[in-house]
């Protein structure tokens, strides 16, 4: 599987992240390279195989519902950038 | 002898006996660390004025009649757990500045057996490599030779133990990232099995498959440590709510009623011939003590490093994306708005290996492509976890090679990432089964060590530790350390 | 052409617990200054695990099966891919292919019968963090992030704004009834996104969906889907095409309005969270938590129309709550055999919860219990105050928590059904009025009504009016 530029742009915007154009052309060569080594597990028959997502058996893991103590506001607001007592953002615009 | 060199139970004696205090130990290791830091870069923090805080409070407690496992005990911490009071990074730029206001569980047991945390090791950013030269700061030397890597990704846990530079460490193993680096620093390091240490407060790469483990000079050190941070946590939902038995009492001298397997997947080609040797050499010791070996199969070994490298990549690729620069860490001032704010504080902040990392993961979940590559990934686990429980039907553990080769040069590897991938050959897979194993040194080619890879089945640390400690006693190759 | 709407709902409702979904966290974060309710988990930080909360499992289960769904034996969380200020890891924990409960359904009352709209499913996630625009910034308060959320879709069963109105009503009861959410439109504590596309009637392949949000109402709600219905409508008849596209409610000008195109849709890149281990029930589990379902409206209507003999608008309105519900069943059968159930469903619906509405008070927490309903009614029954004066005695059992003896007694405002006491009082009123006298003595029917107006006021309501009446009509043939 060969991924060409502008699939390589697709994902970084996707994950949010800022590519220059020669890392974009890197990426491009380098990703190809490991998902054609990934092509190794087509000659593998999954079929009838369930999958997994963890290691060892658990289930069930649910915790109580009782309230604890939050952080100091202080603590929260040491964020790059507070306003007031909010964290605060360059301007979302839809 | 320097108390630097002391192992972690050899010290415990001293201290126990009252021959010197902690505050005496943990100054003589900050010396040393001061000394050999400039050659071996294993440290990216050292936070000498809380360790030495904690040395007096250890000797006060010890004055006061008080003992506990690790009392007095100087010790490193990979910087991908979470230290109240001490910068955590995990060895990248995003992370620059932040101090967590919570210790990981790990953290917190280790204070409260008494041990005095010396500072923060280099890491491959995010854990994400096998040289630490994926970090985000600086790339660790390899004391035996400082113009080759560590291993990774905790190679400044393993060349701060190998140097001297703390009695001993933790770090984490996602795919290798604790037994390579022992390898390649010839010391013993061990990866507990997946849910037997909690993750709280371990920053995570890929949370189906990263656990902390511990790094020593030899393995009592090792089973002393995982003795403190073993044990279920209500913290993390996936710690294993299992009884932690006795470590020390584990540790005999002889492999009587052992039987160890020999998967022939882990040898032959991509395998050096002098590594294989040196392991074939441990066999006929391991069979001396009164092991019986015998030849087993893990016959899906050769898919586990596409399945790791998906798994892994796609789970990073959610857990890195909090790192967006607005609640904490470093943020980009520039952005005139938010996306291009994202954007820039993630393309800054990151390096090379986790955006690649990134990339791969997002693309393997995305829209298209999950079937093909994620979900036949996971099916391809059950497999790879199908062959460890066979195998562990027919024998107690596994021998293996840890690594292909010995420490490779700092620069090798760095522009060819399929090259670097396959530097975890041999230790991938476990993580993929969530089963335990350590490395254990085994000798050396060309004044490097090697290392031997003992594999447990799940929640049998004790085995493994047993193994190798009969092993080790034998044959001394962990008594040997670098000309620094 | 004539059009047809078809119409699907997903419905946001927060829970109520006391903790986070995934963490310690109170979650009674409503009045609470910014940020003063978040940790480590909530705000995403490094190394942080999330714990699922049992209560909100359980009631996600709970409202599953209030819904009819069938409860998987097996079901997961999974992570939600997106990047956004108000989401602190990057990714929301919520339910993919494995929800808590599928294949449901739900009744709601209409003019022409009732109705079912079937439920494609209800899931588990955590709410986001709140968003506010101040300047050039954005400014973000973590306080709602991880409140625990259930997501309830329905399939596209339903037609038009009334329908869509009532199934939320008739969620909200649910909720209320389950005692798991508040169903609060206007506080944020339920919302909803609406799927409308129109189709020429008869015609079964679907037209183009527009999405509708930002309805902080119920009423919205209604308004929304009716005014786009006939903007899709229009278009359609001026030959025009609808847009795939996500439209806002903009409720100062009544109007939808045009937000984002859908070309390009989301890449959310499910998988399972791995931080969770999966939840596996059996079937005792589940048998476990339905045997702590209570009565549902609908069960309760059918029963309250039966076993009470009630007017069905009347039981509709009682089954709606289910403090109403109970207080209603309570009085009526203190009052049973004495009081006829209809009649305590009257002055419940007409009287009592209006004052309640006026004094802003909730029906479970006003002075004047159940019992004390039935007490003032049997006093009526009893003919020793008559409707008139009851009413006053129950506001004041309102505002001063009194009990209805009490103020009879305190105001002196028993009845007077004494004939010799009325009897003198009726021969003043004669003599007083002597022209309302002749004109009845005239033949004038009207004057009666008027007197015994005279003898009302003069006792102050007071007099047992048959009794008055009986007494004027003997006086007056003299």
């Amino acid at each position: 599987m060969k991924l060409d530029r502008d699939q390589v742009l697709h994902i970084a915007e996707l994950a949010k992240l800022g590519l220059s154009a020669e890392e974009a052309d890197r990426f491009t060569v380098q990703l190809s390279a490991i998902l054609e080594y990934f092509e190794l597990l087509d000659q593998l028959d999954t079929g009838a195989i369930p999958p997994t997502a963890m290691a060892i058996d658990q289930h069930n893991v649910l915790r109580k519902d009782s309230a604890g103590a939050s952080l100091p506001v202080e603590t929260v607001l040491q964020a790059p950038r507070t306003i007031g007592q909010f964290i605060a953002v360059k301007a979302v615009l839809d | 002898m320097e108390l630097y060199e002391l192992s972690i139970h050899e010290a415990l004696e001293g201290l126990r006996s009252r021959q010197f205090s902690s505050v005496k130990l943990t100054q003589a290791v900050l010396e040393r660390i001061a000394q050999i830091e400039p050659k071996t870069q294993a440290y990216l923090c050292v936070a000498q004025e809380q360790a030495l805080s904690s040395a007096e409070e250890a000797d006060r407690r010890r004055a006061a009649g008080a003992d506990a496992t690790l009392l007095g005990i100087p010790l490193a911490i990979k910087d991908i757990i979470c230290t109240e009071g001490i910068p955590t990074t995990c060895g990248s730029r995003i992370l620059q500045g932040f101090v967590p206001p919570y210790d990981a569980t790990v953290i917190r047991k280790l204070r409260q057996a008494g041990a005095v945390i010396l500072g923060k090791t280099n890491t491959d950013e995010f854990a994400m490599g096998s040289s630490t030269e994926n970090s985000g700061y600086f790339t660790s030397h390899n004391p035996w030779d400082l113009e080759r890597v560590p291993g990774g990704s905790s190679g400044g846990s393993a060349a701060a133990v190998c140097a001297n530079e703390c009695l001993g460490a933790l770090g984490s193993d996602t795919g290798g990232s604790i037994r390579q680096p022992a390898s390649l620093c010839g010391i013993a390091g061990l990866k507990p099995t997946y849910g037997r240490v909690s993750r709280y407060g371990v920053v995570a790469y890929a949370s189906s498959l990263d656990q902390v483990g511990t790094l020593g000079k030899d393995v009592r050190d090792n089973a002393l440590l995982l003795q403190v941070i073993a044990g279920h946590d209500p913290e993390d939902s996936t710690s294993a709510d299992k009884a932690v038995p006795d470590y020390q009492a584990s540790l005999l001298p002889d492999l009587k009623g052992i039987t160890l397997g020999v998967p022939h997947e882990f040898f032959g080609e991509g395998i050096q011939t002098e590594v294989e040797q040196s392991i074939r050499q441990a066999l006929d010791v391991m069979r001396s003590l009164g092991a019986c070996i015998i030849e087993v199969s893990l016959p899906h070994t050769r898919y586990s490093l596409p399945v790791y490298y998906l798994i892994s990549t796609a789970e990073a690729s959610a857990n890195l994306a909090r790192y967006d620069g607005i609640r904490y860490g470093a943020t980009d001032e520039q952005a005139r708005e938010i996306w291009e704010a994202y954007r820039r504080t993630r393309e800054e902040g990151f390096g090379a290996e986790v955006k690649r990392r990134i990339m791969l993961g997002t693309y393997a979940l995305s829209a298209g492509y999950y079937d093909a590559y994620y979900l036949k990934a996971q099916k391809a686990r059950t497999l790879i976890k199908q062959d460890y429980d066979r195998a562990f039907q027919e024998c107690q553990a596994l021998i293996t090679p840890t690594t292909p080769t010995p420490a490779f040069r700092i620069g090798e590897k760095v522009n060819d990432p399929l090259a670097m991938y396959m530097e975890d050959i041999c230790t991938l897979s476990l993580n993929l089964s969530g089963n335990c194993g350590i490395s254990i040194p085994c000798g050396f080619v060309n004044g490097l060590p090697v290392g031997l890879q003992i594999l447990g089945n799940a929640f049998d640390e004790v085995t493994i530790l047993h193994v190798a400690h009969a092993y080790e006693q034998a044959t001394a190759w962990h008594l040997q350390k670098p000309a620094l | 052409m004539p059009y047809e709407a078809v119409i699907g709902m997903e419905v946001h409702a927060q829970l109520i617990t006391e903790s986070k979904m995934f963490c310690h966290c109170s979650s009674a974060y409503a009045s609470a200054p910014p940020n003063s309710h978040t940790c480590p988990v909530c705000l995403g930080m490094p190394g942080m695990l999330p714990l699922a909360n049992r209560r909100a499992v359980e009631a996600t289960v709970m409202m599953g099966l209030a819904l009819h769904c069938a409860i998987p034996l097996f079901s997961k969380f999974d992570r939600k891919n997106y990047m956004y200020p108000d989401l602190p890891k990057g990714y929301q924990i919520s339910q993919y292919d494995m929800p808590f409960a599928r294949n449901g359904s739900i009744t709601v009352p209409l003019e022409q019968g009732i109705k079912t709209i079937r439920i494609r499913r209800v899931h588990l996630e955590e709410d986001t963090a709140k968003l506010t625009h101040q300047g050039g910034y954005t400014l973000i308060d973590f306080n709602r992030s991880g409140v625990p959320l259930i997501e309830i879709v329905t399939e596209s069963d339903i037609r038009t704004a009334e329908e869509a109105w009532r199934y939320l009503v008739a969620l909200r009861s649910i909720l209320r009834y389950l005692g798991i959410g508040s169903g609060n439109m206007e506080e944020g504590a339920m919302r909803c996104e609406v799927n409308i596309s129109l189709r020429p009637v008869g015609r079964e392949e679907l037209g183009t969906k527009v999405e509708v949000k930002n309805m902080n109402s119920f009423r919205a709600v209604r308004q929304a889907i009716a005014y786009e219905i006939e903007r899709q409508t229009r278009l359609l008849e001026q030959g025009e095409r609808v847009e795939q596209v996500t439209m806002g409610w903009d409720e100062a000008n009544h109007r939808t309005v045009f937000q984002r195109s859908k070309e390009g849709a989301e890449d959310y890149r499910y998988f399972p969270e791995p931080d969770l281990p999966p939840i596996i029930w059996t079937e005792a589990d589940i048998d476990a938590i339905r045997a702590r379902l209570p009565e549902l409206p609908d069960a309760k209507l059918k029963r309250l129309i039966e076993q009470y003999a009630l007017k069905a608008d009347d039981a509709y309105l009682l089954a709606d709550e289910r403090a109403t519900a109970d207080y209603f069943e309570v009085a009526a059968q203190a009052c049973a055999g004495v009081v006829e159930a209809q009649t305590v469903a009257n002055w419940l619906l007409s009287e009592l919860l209006r004052l309640m509405r006026e004094s802003g008070q909730e029906l479970s927490a006003n002075p004047v219990t159940a019992g004390c309903l039935a007490e003032l009614l049997k006093i009526v029954s009893r003919g020793e105050i008559n409707a008139t004066v009851a009413k006053e005695v129950l506001a004041e059992m309102v505002s001063s928590g009194k009990s209805a003896p009490e103020i009879i007694q305190t105001r002196g405002l028993k009845q007077i059904s004494d004939a010799d006491q009325l009897r003198q009082m009726v021969e003043q009123v004669i003599a007083a009025n002597g022209q309302a006298a002749q004109q009845y003595r005239d033949g004038k029917d009207q004057a009666l009504r008027f007197l015994i107006g005279q003898v009302m006021r003069q006792t102050r309501g007071q007099a047992n009016v048959s009794i008055v009446e009986s007494l004027l009509r003997e006086l007056l043939a003299r």
